[in-house]
């Protein structure tokens, strides 16, 4: 990945951020120049995604773990912000319970759950949505790393783990709000969720985090760590006759890339408005592997790259064709893999390496 | 002592009910009589005495057709006439203005109800003599006991004489003149059925001897160890059938995946399409052959290796092929295949599910000791089996399943001694997806046929696989009944989806002691 593709993506995501909520609050409604709610919360959206799409680069890119479930850390960290908003909803839910968010009135429980206090902090619910995905990484890369899971096995328990985590916030008794999941919430420390400003101050938020994590992660993988975490990558057994301790480097990076899982996600629910299970489901980490691989695998830039272009996609699909979104996507995976095994990127500039 | 007591009792009732034919000119007479109590007793005495008259004469008497003439005589009115109720024969002639119709109140319609009760228990079918025990067992009256006696010393029937006795021992029970002898033993009959009806009996007992009250609280207790073995054998069956899908949906995997280290995400949508090929077959069965809807089964399995086996190898050829060694790219093209043969499902039959029939000689259910199995279920387990047996003979026995295993175990040599490697990687990858195929046809009987169909499975049948061990049939076998009985046996402690939680991550856990597996395939290699 060139300084220069940095550079570009950098200014990219901030300016289109800065353009994009400028256009929506000054410009009037009405003129050609405007640009609607709809135009930036989709656009936050995508730079969620992107974040998503980055932090699954920095494991498979970068490391070789093929992780089909990052979308759980995801919806974990947008399930910690969700929990601080339906707190923050206090006594203007349908049932006025100041305490008990509303659907916990409706299945007629008298206290909030233990794991439920705490939230209605946002300092606390952004430490959750950083600290839960990082934790259920560390554990569960610590057993599967220290007892050399890898390649295909790997990327099966990880489905797994997220299929399981699907099930269980299903559950009602999770006291997750079950099928529905977290919704209709009304501001976020103080501002008006469907106010526009907030929504291009999130437009903003995110594209700075995005940045942010883009700049950490590109430092990670260009330092000595990052060294030893390609050569991990490439040859695991090789390294570990080197005399290192290929677990341990795999361990941090899955950890680090969780914890920018978590707060994507966190970053996700207030812009989408909701969060239910269904974004456990095995189907959105492998579309967010998708995402990468379109991009260009290892490249960091591609993967943003990646997920602006393929959520883009899906949106004028889904919009024009709904019925072929899936047949479009199914390609799209099958194109991908067979001839452009560099992605997008890959077509731009030499790379002698195979990714 | 108990068989003798029964003997003994049962020489005794039937002893009193020898002098039947004296018995019987009394009940007519009885029925002609103007008191209720008279006629209830009659009524009562009549269904015990197995005259072949005293059927239609209750009848009659309950459809208020049975009238009192002159000098006792009784007619049964029919729409030909009337009968004389004694013998049947037609009577002609009749004074019409003579006749009183048999009046009934409450208590001689109850006499009525239980006497055609008992006449059930000497009607000439089995199943209604069965059926009519099974009633006298709910309704516990002691007046039907002599009845009950009677038929019993006449019974030929073992099963129905067990009934019998079961709804002898229930009766007496509530009668207040049997010895304690007889209830002693009664309990131990009630303890010999041993089902939640039986429990509940002898828990509502009371006002007994206290020997019997003694005899019947072990007895509950008996019956409660007993029901618990049943439901552990019950839990079994049903992890044995779940298994057995699990084996199902895995046994195709255990080929591509197993035997050839192909990730197939799009297994799932080769099981899709053999229960879409079922769906199809019946249809046209439905159209042009309704006679043969029975065989529709035994029609679909080999279309559906077919179809699903050639999708394989045309997947093999056309994809998979360029991507050997690469197994993230194989999974991940393989995916973007299965989103696009769901798609194409869909637009061809629509999103909503196909409705798949069972045939006749597959539905309903059959009784072991305490346990209910159902013909489907137990058809799919015996399917998984048979698949799996001819799966291993394939591989075993015929020249390609032989060259199968030469080009898994040594590609290299195995070209070298002549073997066209590619034609045998397409044939096994077709092999496994035409099973995967076979399995559709087994899953469209127990689960909704939609497009979705085969993604609810690819989870589980990677874990069967990878929890038995790659490339090894039998690891599969014995880790699909695990998991499928494992499974069963979490969920009435915690709940279906928190069991089947559970079991994912007892899984996950396990793969990280063993990342090869229950039964790994030994080898030198450093990474496999």
């Amino acid at each position: 990945m060139s300084r220069a593709a940095l550079w570009l993506c950098l200014v990219a995501v901030l300016a289109g951020a800065v353009v994009l909520a400028g256009l929506n609050l000054a410009v009037p409604e009405g003129a050609s120049l405007h640009v609607s709610t709809y135009v930036v919360s989709l656009a936050g959206k995508y730079l969620c995604f992107a974040i998503l799409a980055l932090a699954l680069d920095l494991v498979w890119g970068f490391a070789g773990i093929l992780s089909l479930g990052h979308a759980a850390f995801f919806a974990l960290g947008g399930y910690a912000m969700g929990m601080y908003l339906m707190r923050e909803i206090g006594p203007r839910g349908v049932y006025g319970n100041a305490i008990l968010p509303d659907f916990m009135v409706f299945l007629n429980w008298k206290e909030l759950p233990w794991y439920w206090h705490g939230f209605d902090n946002p300092g606390f619910a952004l430490l959750m949505a950083i600290a839960v995905p990082g934790v259920l990484a560390l554990v569960f890369g610590w057993l599967a790393f220290r007892s050399r899971v890898s390649g295909v096995y790997l990327s099966i328990i990880t489905q797994a783990l997220t299929y399981a985590l699907l099930l269980a916030f299903f559950r009602n008794d999770m006291g997750f709000g079950g099928n529905n999941g977290l919704t209709d919430f009304k501001d976020i420390v103080g501002f008006d969720l469907h106010a526009d400003a907030t929504r291009d101050g999130l437009l903003l938020l995110t594209a700075v985090m995005l940045a942010l994590m883009l700049v950490v992660a590109r430092f990670v993988v260009t330092s000595r760590f990052g060294k030893v975490l390609i050569a991990v990558r490439d040859s695991e057994s090789r390294t570990r006759f080197l005399g290192y301790r290929p677990e341990r480097y795999k361990l941090f990076v899955f950890v680090l890339s969780a914890v920018m899982c978590g707060i994507g996600g966190a970053l996700y629910v207030p812009q989408i408005g909701i969060i239910n299970p269904s974004e456990f489901s095995p189907a959105n980490s492998i579309e967010a592997v998708i995402w990468v691989a379109v991009g260009g695998r290892g490249t960091l830039v591609g993967a943003i790259l990646g997920a602006v272009l393929v959520n883009f996609g899906k949106t004028i699909f889904t919009g024009a064709l709904p019925e072929l979104w899936l047949f479009a996507l199914g390609a799209l995976f099958i194109l991908v893999t067979l001839l452009l095994p560099n992605g997008v990127l890959g077509l731009f500039g030499k790379r002698g390496r195979k990714p | 002592m108990t068989m003798l007591c029964r003997l003994l009792l049962l020489l005794v009732l039937s002893v009193a009910a020898l002098p039947a034919r004296a018995q019987t000119e009394d009940a007519f007479a009885g029925l002609a009589s103007d008191d209720f109590d008279g006629i209830g007793q009659a009524v009562t005495a009549l269904a015990l005495s197995g005259d072949k008259q005293a059927a239609p004469t209750i009848r009659a008497l309950q459809a208020e057709a049975l009238f009192a003439g002159a000098e006792g005589a009784l007619l049964i009115k029919a729409e030909s006439g009337y009968l004389d109720a004694r013998t049947g024969a037609p009577v002609a002639d009749v004074d019409e203005d003579s006749l009183n119709l048999v009046k009934v109140n409450n208590k001689v319609r109850r006499a009525v109800e239980a006497g055609l009760g008992s006449l059930d228990l000497f009607a000439t079918t089995p199943e209604v003599r069965r059926k009519a025990a099974g009633a006298v067992f709910t309704s516990r009256d002691p007046a039907i006991l002599p009845a009950l006696a009677r038929a019993l010393a006449q019974e030929k029937d073992a099963g129905v004489a067990t009934v019998m006795r079961e709804a002898q021992a229930a009766s007496l029970l509530e009668s207040t003149d049997a010895t304690e002898a007889d209830k002693l033993a009664a309990v131990a009959t009630l303890r010999l059925r041993g089902d939640l009806e039986a429990q509940s009996l002898l828990a509502s007992l009371h006002d007994q001897p206290a020997a019997v009250t003694a005899a019947a609280a072990t007895a509950i207790s008996a019956i409660a160890r007993l029901q618990q073995l049943w439901s552990i054998v019950q839990s079994v069956i049903y992890g044995l059938s779940l298994g057995s899908v699990l084996l199902l949906a895995a046994a195709g995997l255990a080929i591509t995946f197993g035997v050839m280290g192909v990730i197939n995400m799009a297994h799932g949508e080769m099981v899709m399409l053999g229960a879409y090929t079922t769906f199809v077959v019946q249809e046209v069965i439905r159209a042009y052959a309704p006679g043969w809807f029975g065989a529709s089964l035994f029609i679909a399995v080999p279309l559906a290796f077919l179809v699903s086996g050639a999708v394989g190898i045309l997947i093999e050829r056309g994809l998979i092929r360029f991507l050997y060694g690469r197994p993230l790219e194989t999974l991940l093209a393989t995916w973007g295949l299965s989103l696009v043969l769901q798609q194409a499902v869909r637009s061809v039959f629509g999103a909503n599910n196909r409705d798949v029939g069972t045939p006749a000689w597959m539905s309903g259910a059959t009784q072991w000791g305490g346990v209910t199995v159902t013909y489907n279920r137990l058809t799919i387990v015996v399917f998984a089996f048979l698949v799996l047996a001819a799966l291993m003979a394939t591989l075993r026995y015929t020249a390609l399943g032989l060259r199968m295993r030469a080009v898994t175990q040594n590609r290299r040599m195995a070209a070298a001694m002549g073997i066209r490697t590619p034609w045998i990687d397409a044939l096994t990858f077709g092999l496994g997806s035409g099973i995967a195929g076979m399995a559709g046809v087994a899953l469209s009987q127990i689960d909704n046929v939609s497009p979705n169909l085969g993604q609810g499975y690819i989870i589980d049948s990677f874990m069967v696989v990878v929890f038995g061990g790659v490339g090894n049939l039998w690891g599969t076998l014995v880790s699909a009944m695990t998991l499928g009985i494992v499974n069963k046996f979490l969920e009435p402690v915690a709940g279906a989806v928190l069991g089947k939680i559970v079991v994912l991550v007892l899984l996950i856990l396990f793969i990280q002691r063993k990342p090869r597996g229950m039964f790994p395939l030994k080898g030198r290699a450093v990474e496999a």
